[in-house]
C-alpha cells in the first residue's frame, strides 16, 4: 500500500487602511480526518494575538476555528500547518449501477425511509449560494449520461467535457460571479469548473458536494520547488447508492487519488470558505495568500535555509 | 326596532356572512352591535368613523409600503366596525391555533436537530435542504428552554360550510400585534359603549404572557433580565410597529449596530458601557442577523450572534432559522405529521393543498387548474398568488411549463371562496357592505404551552369581489372583538396617566450609535464648514487677475490638499493633472471625490438619518436643503460660490439649533464635542502649513487665513490696517475670546469632555492638559524679533502637536464610549 505524507503550509495576510478595533473570523483550515487522510500534526498561529479563540464543529462536520478582536490592529496574519498522510482512495467498481437509479435512490415518495447516508446524500441535492439548479444545466448533462450507463462513466465523461470547453481564466471570474455566468463565458478558476459541474449533476438529480483542499502542484522540468508557488483548491464529490463519494477534478480532468488533500466539504464555496470575516472600523483589501504543499521527501530542501521555517511541527506531534 | 343596517346589506349566498345568517338576520353574537349602529344616528357614526382615521394620523400610525409614491410613512388604514367572534366558537378556536403553535415548534426542533421527519419520510428533503430558509448554521442549536417559536401567528379564513382554515403561518417574526394594540386602543375610545355592551376580551394579558415567556426562559444567570426589540430600522414596511411594541414592551428598541458579542454574550453598547442582553426579540429577518455566518452582505446584523446561541447565552424570539416553516408546502404534511409529534390529529384543518415535487399531486393540479391558486414553495421565491382560473390558453400551457420544470417550487392551495365580513360603505350613509376577510392570530410560548391572544388582526379586500387581502396590497384593518362568556375586568400595560416617577429628563442609556452619529453630525459638519470657506477664498482669489492674488494661490493649494479637499497629484501618473479651475469645481460637487464638499455633506445627512428622532424639524430641514446641493452641479466658479453660500448658510444654521434647540443630555455633548475635535484639528492643519511656508507666501497667506478663519471682520476692527503676521496669529491661534481660534477650540473641548465624562460617571480625562499648558505657555514676543522664523517653526511643531491630540481624542472616544474596544498595546511582532 502506498502512503504518502505532505507539509501544507497555507498563509494570509490582511492589510487594514485604518485600525481596526473589533474583528471576527472564521477559519475552515484544519484538514479532514477520513479513511484515506489523516491528520498527524496541526496548528495555526495568529498575529496579533486575538483576544479569544474558539472551535466548533459545523453542519457539514468541517472543523472551524473562530478568533475574535478587540483590540486596534492594522494587520492580520494566519499561518495554519498541517503534516497529513494520504492513502490512495477506494476506486469504485466500474460496473456500478446505471446512474438513474441513483437519482431515483433520491427521490421522494410519502413514508419513504432514509438511512443515514442517503439522508446525507439529500443535502447536496437541491439549490445552494453559488450553485443553481435548472434546465440548461441538466441539458448540458444529459449529453453526458446515456440511459445506460454507470454513474462513474457518466460523471468522467461530463468532467471530460467541462475540462475540454471551459478554459482556465482567473480574470474572467470573482467569488460572487454567477454560475449561469460562467455557463455563457465558459471560464473561470476551480472553484467555477466545480460549481459549474456541481449544478449540472444536481439539475438531473444527482448529489454532488463541493470539496475544498490543496492539489500538489509540479514545479517545472529542473526547477526546484518554491515556497508560495501553491494554491488553494476545489473539486467536487458525487454520490452513488452503493460506492459512497465518488471525487472527480474537472479542472485537471482527474479522479482525485494521492494528490488532493481535502480540508472540508459543503453545498458549495459559500459553506466552506477557508477564512470568512467581519471587521467594524477600518477598511480591507483582498488579503494575500500563500500555500505551499511540500511532500516529506522534499521538506527539508525547500525550507532549508528559511528564516521562518517551520521546525518545531513534526510528523505525529500535535 | 328599525332593521336599516340589515335591510340595505347585500349577502352574497355562495358564501359564509359573519354578521348575518343564511336567512339575513344578525347572528347573535352580532346582535347588540347591530342594534347600537341601527340606534346611531347617521351624523354620529360618521363623526365616529371620522374619528377613527384622525387617531390614525394623530397616533402617527404608519405602514410602509414598498414601491408606493406614498412610500415611507403611509398610514395605516382602520375599518371602524370590528369583527366579531362569539365566546363559544373563540374556545375551541384558541385551542386549536396553541396546538399548531406547539406543533410547530416540535418540528422546528426536530429539523434543527434529529431530523427523523425526513429520515421517516413524513417531510420531503426539499422543503428542507431546497428551502433557502433552512439556515445550515443553525443546525445542531437548541435554544434555551427548547422553545424556537416564541411568538407564533396564523392567517385564518372561513370557509363557505363555516368551519375555519388555515393558509398560512408566520413563524420568523410575525408582525402585526402591534397594529392589533393601536386599534383596540383607538376603537375603544371611538366606541366605548359598544365595546361595553359586547363583553369583549382585552389584550394586556397577552403581552404581559410574551413578556414573562421571554423573562423565564432567557438564559439570565440570576441578573434582571434585558430584553432588546432588534429591528431592520426606519426602511422597514412595520416600523411603528417596531416602535410602538418596543415602548408597549418596555424593550429598548435597537439595531444590529447596537449590539456587539463579546465571549459569546450578547452587549448593548450605551454610552455608559456594554450592557448584558439577555433577550432578542427580533424583527429581523434571520439570514441578515449573523453577516459571520449567516448573509455575509448584511449590514443590518450582529457578528458572532449565531455563536452566543449555539453557546445558549442569549433567547433569540424566534429562533435563529424559524422562518422555515413559512412555507406553504408544508401544508399537506402536517396532519401526518401532527400524529407522529402529538399523538393526535390536527385540530385545524389547512386549506386543501398539493405540493407539486410528489408525481400524483402534480398530475391532480394540472387537471384541476380552475379550482387552485398556485403559490410558490418557498418564500423566498417571491412570487405572487395565481389564481389557475384567471389562466386560460397558451398563458395556462406556459405556467404548466415552468411548474413541471420546478416542481418541487410550486405548491397550489384550493380556492377559497372567503368569508365576509361587513365595512362602512365609503359613500353611502349608514350602508354597510360585505368584504373579504382574512384573520391573522397570535400565540406566545409559556412553560405551560402556548398562549393564544383573545384577538387578532383582521384585514379586509378593499373592494367588492377581491380575493386578496394584505396590506401591501392596500387592504384595510378591523379590530377583532373575541366576546367573553361574562363580564371582562379591563387592564392595560400602559399608564393611564404618567406620575412623577415617569417623568424623564435625559435618555438614561443612549445607545452608542446615537452618541456616535451625533458626534460625526459634529465633525462632518464642521468640516463641510471650513471646505466651504476654503474653497470660496480659493475660487475669489483664481478669478481675479490681480498678482496678490495669483500669489496666494499656491498656499491655499497646499492647504486644500493638506485637508483632502482637492487629491494631491500622483507624480508617477500619467494622465496631466487638472486645471485649477476644473479641480476646484470637482472639490465642490464631486460626490466620487472623498475629501469633495459634496462627500462631507452626504455623510452628514448619513449621520443625521440615524437621529432623525432627536432632531427638531427645523434642523432635519436645513439637513434637507444641504441634501438638496449635493445634486446640483456647478458648471463655473459663479454656480459653484452660490452652493458654497448656500452650503454655509446652512450648515451655520445647524450649528444654531446645536446650541439653541437640542436637550442637553450626553448625547448632545458629543455633537459639540465632535465639532470641537474637528475645527480644533483643521485650524492647527491650515496654520501649520502657513507658518512652515517661506516669508513672501505666508505674508501672502494672512488674509485668506483669516477669512477661512471667519475673523476678518474682527481684525479690522481691532487693527484698522492690511494683515502682519502677529496680531493674525495672534487672533487664531491664541485668542480664547475668538471662537474660530485654536484656543478656544481647546478651552471648550476640555470643557465639555469634562462635562460629558462626569455625567457617564468616568474619571476627568487628562489628555488635553499638556497640550494647553504648552500653547498658553509661548511666548509671543518671540514674533517681534528677528528670528521670527523661528517662532513660526516652533510654533507650527506645537500645532502640529494638537492636531495630533485632537485625533488622538477622537479615536480614544471612539474606543470607549462607542465601538467599546481597547488601544493596541503592541502591534503584532511575528512576521
Amino acid at each position: 500500500m502506498s502512503l504518502v505524507r505532505y507539509h501544507l503550509r497555507h498563509d494570509t495576510r490582511y492589510e487594514y487602511d485604518q485600525p481596526v478595533g473589533e474583528s471576527h473570523q472564521l477559519l475552515r483550515l484544519i484538514p479532514r480526518d477520513m479513511a484515506w487522510q489523516r491528520t498527524l500534526s496541526q496548528r495555526i498561529e495568529i498575529s496579533p494575538e486575538p483576544t479569544r479563540q474558539a472551535g466548533f464543529v459545523d453542519a457539514f462536520g468541517n472543523r472551524v476555528r473562530t478568533i475574535d478582536f478587540e483590540t486596534d490592529h492594522n494587520a492580520l496574519k494566519i499561518r495554519a500547518e498541517a503534516w497529513v498522510e494520504l492513502t490512495p482512495r477506494e476506486q469504485p467498481p466500474e460496473a456500478i449501477l446505471p446512474w438513474q437509479d441513483t437519482a431515483r435512490a433520491l427521490d421522494y415518495v410519502a413514508g419513504k425511509h432514509y438511512d443515514a447516508d442517503l439522508l446525507d446524500a439529500s443535502r447536496f441535492l437541491f439549490e445552494s449560494r453559488h450553485v443553481r439548479v435548472k434546465r440548461e444545466f441538466a441539458a448540458y448533462a444529459a449529453d453526458c449520461f446515456g440511459p445506460n450507463d454507470s454513474l462513474l462513466s457518466g460523471t468522467t465523461r461530463l468532467m471530460a467535457r467541462v475540462f475540454e470547453e471551459f478554459t482556465f481564466d482567473p480574470e474572467a471570474t470573482t467569488v460572487s460571479t454567477p454560475v449561469t455566468e460562467v455557463f455563457e463565458t465558459k471560464r473561470g478558476v476551480c472553484q467555477d469548473y466545480a460549481h459549474f459541474m456541481i449544478s449540472c449533476l444536481r439539475s438531473i438529480g444527482l448529489p454532488a458536494r463541493y470539496m475544498s483542499g490543496y492539489l500538489l502542484t509540479r514545479p517545472p522540468p529542473g526547477k526546484p520547488r518554491l515556497i508560495g508557488a501553491d494554491a488553494t483548491h476545489a473539486w467536487l464529490a458525487v454520490y452513488c447508492p452503493c460506492a459512497g463519494w465518488i471525487e472527480f477534478d474537472p479542472t485537471n480532468n482527474v479522479q482525485p487519488t494521492l494528490e488532493h488533500i481535502v480540508l472540508g466539504w459543503g453545498r458549495d464555496f459559500a459553506d466552506v470558505s477557508p477564512l470568512r470575516g467581519v471587521l467594524i472600523g477600518g477598511g480591507s483589501h483582498d488579503p494575500e495568500i500563500e500555500v505551499t504543499v511540500v511532500p516529506e521527501a522534499d521538506f527539508h530542501e525547500v525550507y532549508r535555509d528559511v528564516e521562518d521555517a517551520p521546525a518545531p511541527l513534526l510528523p505525529g506531534i500535535d | 326596532m328599525s332593521q336599516e343596517i340589515l335591510a340595505t346589506y347585500p349577502h352574497a349566498p355562495n358564501r359564509f356572512d359573519e354578521m348575518v345568517d343564511v336567512r339575513g338576520e344578525a347572528r347573535p353574537h352580532w346582535a347588540p352591535l347591530v342594534q347600537r349602529l341601527d340606534a346611531m344616528p347617521a351624523e354620529v357614526l360618521e363623526r365616529r368613523a371620522h374619528i377613527v382615521r384622525e387617531s390614525i394620523e394623530a397616533d402617527g400610525v404608519t405602514y410602509n409600503i414598498y414601491q408606493d409614491p406614498a412610500g415611507r410613512g403611509r398610514h395605516w388604514q382602520l375599518e371602524p366596525l370590528p369583527l366579531v367572534i362569539d365566546a363559544g366558537e373563540w374556545g375551541p378556536l384558541a385551542e386549536a391555533v396553541a396546538q399548531r403553535a406547539q406543533l410547530m415548534n416540535l418540528i422546528l426542533a426536530d429539523l434543527y436537530g434529529a431530523q427523523s421527519l425526513i429520515a421517516e419520510g413524513l417531510i420531503p428533503p426539499a422543503l428542507v435542504y431546497g428551502q433557502h430558509a433552512y439556515r445550515w448554521p443553525c443546525q445542531g442549536i437548541t435554544p434555551p428552554g427548547g422553545i424556537f417559536l416564541h411568538h407564533y401567528a396564523t392567517d385564518l379564513a372561513r370557509a363557505p360550510d363555516g368551519g375555519w382554515w388555515v393558509l398560512g403561518d408566520r413563524s420568523q417574526g410575525p408582525s402585526g400585534t402591534g397594529y392589533v394594540l393601536q386599534n383596540r386602543l383607538i376603537m375603544s375610545r371611538t366606541f366605548p359603549d359598544s365595546f361595553r355592551d359586547m363583553q369583549v376580551r382585552p389584550l394586556a394579558s397577552f403581552f404581559r404572557t410574551l413578556q414573562d415567556g421571554l423573562a423565564r426562559f432567557a438564559p439570565t444567570d440570576g441578573e434582571t433580565p434585558l430584553t432588546v426589540l432588534l429591528t431592520p430600522g426606519p426602511y422597514n414596511e412595520t416600523y411603528f410597529e417596531h416602535t410602538f411594541l418596543s415602548r408597549y414592551l418596555g424593550f429598548p428598541l435597537v439595531e444590529g449596530q447596537d449590539l456587539t458579542v463579546r465571549d459569546d454574550t450578547v452587549y448593548l453598547k450605551t454610552l455608559r458601557g456594554l450592557r448584558r442582553v439577555h433577550a432578542i426579540y427580533r424583527r429581523l429577518d434571520d439570514d441578515f442577523c449573523d453577516p459571520l455566518e449567516l448573509r455575509s452582505d448584511s449590514a443590518l446584523g450582529v457578528p458572532g450572534l449565531l455563536r452566543a446561541a449555539r453557546a445558549g447565552r442569549v433567547l433569540i424570539a424566534n429562533a435563529l432559522g424559524a422562518g422555515l416553516l413559512e412555507t406553504g408546502a408544508l401544508l399537506g404534511f402536517l396532519p401526518a405529521i401532527a400524529q407522529r409529534l402529538l399523538g393526535e390529529p390536527l385540530k385545524l384543518p389547512s386549506v386543501a393543498s398539493w405540493w407539486c415535487g410528489e408525481e400524483p399531486a402534480l398530475e391532480y393540479v394540472i387537471q384541476h387548474f380552475d379550482e387552485l391558486v398556485i403559490k410558490p414553495a418557498f418564500p423566498s421565491m417571491r412570487m405572487e398568488a395565481i389564481f389557475g382560473h384567471q389562466h386560460k390558453g397558451e398563458s395556462r400551457r406556459k405556467l404548466i411549463q415552468r411548474i413541471e420544470a420546478q416542481p418541487h417550487a410550486y405548491v397550489a392551495q384550493e380556492w377559497v371562496r372567503l368569508s365576509q365580513a361587513p365595512v362602512l360603505s365609503p359613500r353611502h350613509v349608514k350602508r354597510v357592505l360585505p368584504r373579504s376577510f382574512g384573520m391573522r392570530l397570535f400565540a406566545a410560548a409559556t412553560p405551560d404551552g402556548y398562549a393564544v391572544m383573545p384577538g387578532g388582526l383582521t384585514r379586509v379586500s378593499p373592494r367588492e369581489g377581491d380575493e386578496v387581502v394584505s396590506m401591501q396590497r392596500g387592504g384595510l384593518s378591523k379590530d377583532t372583538w373575541v366576546r367573553a362568556e361574562g363580564p371582562v375586568v379591563k387592564h392595560s400595560l400602559l399608564k393611564t396617566q404618567l406620575g412623577v416617577m415617569d417623568l424623564v429628563c435625559a435618555g438614561t442609556d443612549i445607545p452608542s450609535r446615537v452618541g456616535e452619529n451625533l458626534f460625526w453630525m459634529g465633525r462632518y459638519s464642521e468640516r463641510s464648514e471650513v471646505i466651504a470657506r476654503l474653497l470660496r477664498a480659493a475660487m475669489l482669489r483664481a478669478a481675479s487677475s490681480g498678482l496678490e492674488a495669483a500669489e496666494a494661490l499656491p498656499a491655499m493649494v497646499y492647504a486644500c490638499r493638506s485637508l483632502g479637499v482637492l487629491p494631491i497629484p500622483d507624480e508617477d501618473a500619467d494622465t496631466p493633472e487638472l486645471d485649477l479651475e476644473t479641480s476646484l469645481l470637482a472639490a465642490v460637487s464631486d460626490l466620487t471625490q472623498a475629501g469633495s464638499l459634496a462627500a462631507n455633506l452626504q455623510r452628514l445627512s448619513g449621520a443625521a438619518s440615524q437621529v432623525r428622532e432627536r432632531l427638531s424639524s427645523d434642523n432635519w430641514h436645513a439637513l434637507n436643503r444641504l441634501h438638496q446641493l449635493l445634486h446640483k452641479p456647478s458648471a463655473d466658479f459663479e454656480d459653484a460660490m452660490d452652493t458654497l453660500d448656500e452650503a454655509m448658510q446652512e450648515v451655520i444654521a445647524l450649528s444654531g439649533f446645536a446650541m439653541d434647540d437640542m436637550t442637553r443630555d450626553e448625547g448632545w455633548g458629543f455633537l459639540i464635542i465632535g465639532r470641537r475635535i474637528e475645527r480644533l484639528a483643521n485650524q492647527s492643519l491650515i496654520l501649520q502649513g502657513v507658518l512652515g511656508a517661506e516669508r513672501r507666501r505666508r505674508d501672502r497667506s494672512l488674509e485668506w487665513l483669516l477669512e477661512t478663519g471667519n475673523s476678518i471682520v474682527t481684525y479690522r476692527a481691532r487693527y484698522r490696517r492690511s494683515p502682519e503676521l502677529l496680531p493674525v496669529v495672534h487672533l487664531l491661534t491664541f485668542d480664547a475670546t475668538n471662537p474660530h481660534s485654536v484656543a478656544f477650540q481647546l478651552e471648550n473641548l476640555r470643557r465639555y469632555l469634562h462635562r460629558n465624562t462626569r455625567m457617564l460617571g468616568q474619571p476627568r480625562p487628562v489628555q488635553l492638559d499638556v497640550i494647553a499648558d504648552h500653547l498658553h505657555a509661548f511666548d509671543l514676543t518671540r514674533f517681534e524679533a528677528s528670528e521670527c522664523d523661528v517662532a513660526c517653526d516652533e510654533l507650527a511643531k506645537l500645532l502640529f502637536d494638537v492636531e495630533g491630540a485632537a485625533y488622538g481624542v477622537s479615536d480614544e472616544l471612539h474606543r470607549q464610549y462607542f465601538s467599546h474596544t481597547a488601544k493596541a498595546e503592541r502591534m503584532g511582532g511575528w512576521q
